[in-house]
């Protein structure tokens, strides 16, 4: 199989998130499935290639969705598709969420902003068989209420099943939940690091602050897996852009147990 | 010792003409007063088998600069993968660029595999040279253990006197020294000529720097925080002169082209260097790497300890080229010594 060979999918649909940020459900011409967390390459001919990692369930057939921010070239070319357009995909790619490693425990899914994409399709994986885990919980901040991203679906997940705290770092007169940076929602969120297992994805900023509150939970190391953001080029572990440290963000991660790297100089920025 | 033949080097035109008529064949080349390439030849004229080292290693016909791998069509929707490869004949390598060419061969190889590289590698049958000295006082081969040839080679050239000792290492080798019909078999005389010089490059080739082999990655693990990076990294101009001339840098970009139509275009790689600025930049800017002194320790780290925790090899040859190519005057193995004094000083 060649690395670089890409499938075409179809756009059949555009959400609109946020002013910045838009979910695109796409539909592979051929058989395309993935393991949550795993990353695809997005591309369009001339554009060129960017990473992200699907927002939907690994259970869902058909089509599968991504959801992506505008933040720099590609994206920016991306914002401007329309439904029935095609682009190309290359993967899937890298690493997973170790699901079995997560059987009969609880599952805390800390996310931040857009980081929310790839924690979206964890939590609708768990969800679908979540008599697997003890309980499924997601903590997620966001900067101002109109950044959240799914706004019309956490009530949804709540019903489902998972608990759901959110915050916000700037309020506005409308929101009634908590406010102040993501790891504020542990004051009044109680956790089981013993039995537990927690998930972080976001800024690095965040990812930072996010692991450093859940060691001083007593979750351990091993407990604990980033999804890490780096410059993802070829996807196969050679190109050499995505390096932390020894390992590389398309191969040996996206998804890494912080145990695996956190003794690694410069992980966060 | 049966697979070791002996070209007369008054043969040596010959038998580069003759590998010449039905195929390419690659060489060094004296190109100014002390800088050599390597290039294709048609007889063994041009060929200078006393070069130093040359400005880039024959990774060039392995990895080469700019690589297209996809053709597309955007209204066809259709993407094509490409490859490209030739039957080369590459001439005259030393010991240091077949332990390069041989770490290349391990990144390729592993999982998932690189078709583009080794469909090409596969085409290329390789002739080294041994050394008898130093290029020149940038090397450090002999730290590296690079000054004796280590396999990776289908043939093997010693010179010694009027004359070439051949090893024949590979079947391909053997099918070559056949076709040319200009080789005869070594006798007792040669075979301890031979031994004799090994002997004399064990006087002549001497660990260049004050640290055994085995120290070299503990050295740099326990230098993560050392101040020689920030000191390297002032002078550094983030050129990339360093990883572009590294026989074991193979980092690449992925970049897309449209031609005049605007609908056809070609999806290339090309090399890339850990050294520019935005090499570690993701959309929105977050920069993993944004210092020049961050980014040089990354780089001797991806030599000198972590290929060694993935490989069990260091993925430095000794070549000298990274402080040759420097504009800056960075030079390894003051960098190496640097951090050993700074150790010391602990």
């Amino acid at each position: 199989m060649d690395p670089y060979k890409t499938i075409n999918c179809k756009v059949i649909k555009i959400i609109e998130e946020t002013s910045l940020i838009k979910t695109f459900i796409l539909e592979p011409e051929k058989k395309f499935s993935f393991a949550t967390g795993q990353f695809i390459q997005l591309t369009m001919p001339k554009i060129g290639e960017s990473p992200f990692t699907p927002s939907s369930s690994q259970f869902a057939k058909g089509p599968f969705e991504v959801t992506i921010m505008k933040a720099g070239r590609v994206t920016e070319k991306l914002h401007e598709l329309k439904a029935n357009d095609t682009v190309g995909i290359r993967g899937p790619l890298g690493t997973s969420y170790p699901l079995s490693e997560f059987e009969g425990k609880e599952v805390l899914l800390l996310g931040g902003g857009v980081g929310m994409a790839p924690l979206r399709s964890l939590l609708l994986t768990l969800l679908y068989e979540k008599d697997k885990y003890n309980k499924i919980t997601l903590l997620y901040g966001a900067k101002n209420p109109a950044d959240i991203v799914y706004r019309d679906q956490f009530e949804s997940w709540k019903k489902r099943g998972a608990e759901i705290c959110r915050t916000v770092d700037a309020a506005d007169k409308d929101w009634k939940e908590k406010e102040g940076v993501v790891t504020c929602l542990f004051d009044d969120y109680s956790v089981n690091p013993k039995n537990g297992v927690a998930v972080v994805c976001g800024p690095p900023i965040m990812m930072k602050f996010g692991t450093f509150k859940l060691l001083e939970l007593g979750y351990a190391p091993e407990s604990i897996y980033l999804s890490m953001e780096k410059n993802m080029s070829c996807g196969i572990g050679k190109c050499g852009h995505c390096g932390v440290g020894k390992y590389f963000a398309c191969k040996d991660g996206p998804v890494f147990k912080y145990s695996l790297i956190k003794d690694i100089e410069g992980i966060w920025e | 010792m049966e697979n070791l033949v002996i070209l007369k080097k008054e043969d040596l035109n010959d038998f580069v003409m003759q590998i010449a008529r039905t195929k390419k064949v690659v060489a060094p080349v004296k190109k100014g007063v002390k800088s050599f390439a390597f290039e294709e030849v048609t007889s063994g004229e041009r060929i200078d088998l006393d070069y130093t080292s040359t400005i880039l290693p024959p990774k060039k016909y392995f990895l080469p600069q700019k690589e297209t791998i996809v053709e597309y069509d955007k209204s066809k929707k259709k993407w094509t993968p490409t490859l490209y490869s030739e039957e080369i004949v590459l001439f005259g390598v030393h010991t240091c660029d077949l332990f390069g060419i041989q770490c290349l061969d391990i990144i390729f190889s592993e999982n998932p595999k690189d078709f583009n590289y080794i469909l090409r590698k596969n085409r290329i049958l390789i002739i080294g040279l041994e050394c008898s000295n130093y290029c020149d006082e940038n090397a450090s081969c002999a730290l590296m253990d690079n000054h004796n040839p280590n396999g990776g080679y289908d043939l093997f050239f010693t010179e010694i006197d009027d004359r070439f000792i051949i090893h024949v290492n590979t079947y391909h080798g053997e099918k070559l020294i056949n076709k040319t019909g200009l080789c005869t078999k070594a006798d007792k005389r040669d075979i301890s000529e031979l031994r004799l010089l090994k002997e004399r490059k064990r006087n002549v080739f001497k660990n260049e720097v004050d640290i055994p082999y085995a120290e070299l990655k503990p050295l740099f693990e326990k230098s993560m925080k050392s101040k020689v990076w920030d000191e390297i990294g002032e002078k550094c101009v983030s050129c990339g002169n360093c990883t572009n001339v590294c026989p074991t840098c193979y980092c690449f970009d992925i970049i897309d082209d449209i031609n005049l139509d605007l609908n056809t275009g070609t999806r290339t790689r090309v090399w890339d260097s850990c050294q520019n600025g935005s090499f570690a930049e993701v959309a929105g800017g977050e920069n993993f790497r944004e210092d020049r002194g961050e980014r040089q320790r990354h780089r001797l780290n991806r030599k000198f300890n972590y290929p060694v925790s993935k490989f069990r090899r260091y993925f430095c040859t000794g070549c000298g080229r990274c402080t040759r190519a420097c504009v800056a005057g960075i030079d390894l193995k003051e960098t190496i010594n640097s951090l050993i004094e700074e150790k010391k000083g602990n």
